[in-house]
């Protein structure tokens, strides 16, 4: 326990009031940590706003949810018929819930930009994985809040875009049958639905999310902020003050308080000429079929995901029965490569090539569309591996070789047109073009602990570089 | 690569060739924009309650907020409700549904939001609803003797067949590929109707109008804070800007 401070009687009443809350939880103490004496890198650039936006997004997401919770009804005979009384009837709602429609779209391009952020920068990279890997786990529960949220508003693309996704975990061998059926509590998406939606959508998954941001946020004050430049400005060489504080840092506030605001403003400013001008954004925040209302008789000819899952969905239609073979050629060669390139015991070597073989059977035998489930959700948990992939000698993009630069575009555009491929109804063409566009991104993580080393790195600067405004 | 080059082929020549055949769908012309013109939504208010909610609801509409429209409550009392109605209700229908599933082969949708359902490549839900009502044309081989362009086999007679009159496709027949293609060329008045042409044309704008507003009554409302609230921004962003300065210029 921290020793019990008197303060001077003659003090003001309101640092009276701290003392006496400091001795019983450590306000002020909290309060420097976090903010007044957490030292953050000068140099940060535009890429890190999106950090504090998140939590800003975040924020609004829960307090438009709490209203829109007063006058939504779960119940499947009454959730369209509620949504419309709220966009019609309650005072605002129509601002309350293009608010809440548009934060969700919000939240995935900011929280892909922050992403993207730690990517180039190697964010994640020791001592930060944890920071990382939290992160990661917030992208997955803010999938699994989009997922069931969307199906609250009862229309068709909410009705059909749940009884697709929900129909794939019917394709896990074996409990897949039984596994679909606990997660919708019914034979097809139904009122049962609607309402475990309802609630893991207000209750559990924001817990967690919340429970996870907290754990992100903590991780990081731990160990500091990286920076543009990947140089530690808090690490034992460093350069410090006469207090011991990092030269290159500065404090969060009122520095980073300050420069956030600006952020924020531009934010705010995109982000309400969407909800005042273009709520619908063209179909892709609300699409146009969701204002019909959920018809369980009435299949749409084309079901599209709302467009932040798109990139994901064009890899899970991308495996098809012909892209198995393809899969399984690169499975065997990995797996050769390994066991001949490898420094292991035989023993190892062979246990390698022989659980591929096992491997490659298994994907024979077992229904594609599974394995299409496998490599959706290998999508998403791959990132949580990203630390332990990336063997560049240096963290940031700023000092890698010119061609990891082209790499890392390459990935971008790859994710744009996977998610554009993904909106679009399926064709020939497109399901050739995102197989090659899924093999590049396995491929971008799989194989970065190989070429990752390749290439000739530039020096890192000793002190971060920073031109004051 | 050779089946990837034959697969772009093929989808272009299946692209081309559903263009090429017409005649099943048409393009879609482009709405007048009418959301802002209180005297063309009162008209359409009208249009809709006269001809539409016989056998469409809009059960998620109230009658009295037709007041942002510029109608009284007492206008709305003495012109546009039934007897037992009263101003705060919703716009129900009069038919019984399974009558209306028997007469029509599908309960008539529900109109509230229609002009938001269905926009798409085509243009928007207004562009859809605009061409929709007046695409209709005899067709003795339909069980109401009439069928729609934009919407092949539509269970919905033409209701307003005596404002409009009758007409009837015409289609310009030629070669390609060997094939005999029918292209839409226009419409010919078979008989007319009580309206011209162009006033039909008007009163659909009308309606059309107050279809898209009453799928979001708030719009004209969004519009005009939206821009307050962006003004109100700017002005912040730039006092932002300036305090992230007056702060950033100790940082060396």
């Amino acid at each position: 326990m921290a020793e019990f401070k008197e303060i001077s009687p003659n003090a003001s009443t309101g640092e009276k009031l701290l003392n006496w809350v400091d001795n019983r939880f450590p306000a002020s103490k909290l309060y420097k940590e976090h903010l007044s004496e957490y030292y953050a890198p000068k140099n940060f650039n535009f890429w890190y706003f999106f950090g504090s936006l998140a939590l800003l997004v975040l924020v609004i997401q829960i307090v438009t949810g709490i209203f829109l919770v007063m006058h939504y009804k779960p119940d499947a005979t009454l959730a369209f018929a509620s949504v419309e009384y709220i966009m019609r009837d309650v005072p605002w709602g129509w601002l309350i819930r293009y608010m809440h429609s548009t934060g969700a779209s919000a939240f995935f391009i900011v929280v892909y930009l922050h992403m993207y952020r730690g990517l180039i920068y190697g964010s994640y990279r020791k001592p930060r994985e944890l920071v990382w890997i939290f992160g990661c786990a917030i992208f997955l529960c803010l999938m699994a809040e989009a997922f069931m949220g969307y199906l609250l508003p009862w229309g068709q693309m909410s009705y059909w875009g749940a009884q697709v996704i929900v129909n794939l975990f019917a394709a896990v061998p074996f409990v897949g049958p039984d596994l679909a059926l606990l997660i919708r509590g019914d034979y097809v998406v139904s009122d049962a639905t609607l309402n475990r939606f309802f609630s893991f959508h207000v209750i559990a998954v924001p817990l967690v999310l919340l429970g996870l941001v907290v754990a992100h946020i903590i991780a990081l004050h731990e160990v500091g902020s990286n920076n543009p430049d990947g140089v530690e400005i808090k690490g034992p060489n460093a350069p410090k003050d006469a207090h011991g504080h990092p030269l290159d840092g500065i404090p969060f506030h009122p520095y980073y308080s300050v420069h956030d605001i600006m952020g924020v403003s531009g934010f705010l400013l995109v982000f309400s000429a969407i909800i005042f001008f273009a709520p619908e954004f063209g179909g892709y925040f609300l699409e146009y079929n969701n204002f019909i209302p959920a018809d369980p008789l009435k299949t749409p000819l084309h079901i599209a995901p709302v467009w932040y899952f798109t990139p994901f969905y064009s890899m899970l239609r991308a495996i098809t029965s012909e892209m198995m073979y393809a899969l399984i050629a690169c499975v065997l060669a990995g797996a050769f490569f390994g066991a001949t390139r490898a420094n292991l015991a035989n023993i190892f070597k062979g246990a390698i090539v022989g659980a591929a073989v096992v491997v490659s059977l298994l994907m024979l035998s077992i229904d594609a569309k599974f394995w299409g489930v496998v490599v959706m959700g290998g999508a998403v948990v791959i990132l949580f591996f990203l630390p332990w992939l990336d063997h560049c000698e240096v963290k940031s993009i700023r000092y890698r070789p010119d061609w990891h630069k082209y790499m890392y575009g390459v990935f971008v555009v790859n994710f744009v047109v996977l998610a554009y491929l993904g909106v679009q109804p399926p064709s020939p063409i497109g399901e050739r073009v995102s197989q090659v566009g899924t093999l590049f991104y396995f491929g971008f993580f799989l194989l970065m602990p190989w070429w990752s080393r390749i290439g000739q790195t530039k020096p890192v600067p000793d002190r971060v570089t920073f031109t004051p405004h | 690569m050779k089946k990837i080059i034959l697969s772009l082929a093929l989808a272009l020549g299946l692209v081309a060739g559903a263009q090429a055949s017409g005649g099943d769908t048409i393009a879609w012309d482009k709405a007048p924009n009418k959301t802002n013109d209180l005297a063309a939504l009162q008209n359409g208010a009208k249009i809709f309650v006269n001809h539409c909610l016989n056998c469409h609801s809009a059960a998620f509409m109230r009658y009295n907020r037709l007041t942002d429209i510029g109608l009284t409550t007492q206008q709305i009392k003495d012109n546009l409700l039934f007897t037992t109605e009263k101003v705060g209700d919703t716009m129900k229908a009069n038919i019984d549904p399974k009558q209306a599933k028997e007469w029509f082969g599908a309960n008539p949708p529900d109109l509230t939001v229609i002009a938001r359902s269905r926009a798409g490549h085509g243009g928007t839900g207004a562009d859809y609803l605009y061409t929709y009502m007046r695409s209709f044309y005899r067709d003795e081989t339909k069980a109401t003797g009439w069928n729609n362009l934009v919407f092949p086999n539509v269970g919905m007679p033409h209701v307003l067949w005596q404002l409009q009159g009758v007409r009837r496709p015409v289609y310009d027949t030629h070669e390609e590929h060997g094939h005999q293609v029918q292209v839409f060329k226009g419409w010919e008045q078979v008989t007319p109707g009580t309206m011209s042409a162009l006033e039909y044309d008007q009163a659909m704008g009308d309606l059309v109008g107050y279809l898209q507003w009453m799928g979001e009554p708030a719009q004209n409302t969004r519009v005009r804070i939206g821009v307050w609230v962006l003004l109100f921004l700017t002005c912040f962003m730039v006092i932002a800007w300036r305090l992230n300065a007056s702060f950033w210029k100790d940082v060396k």
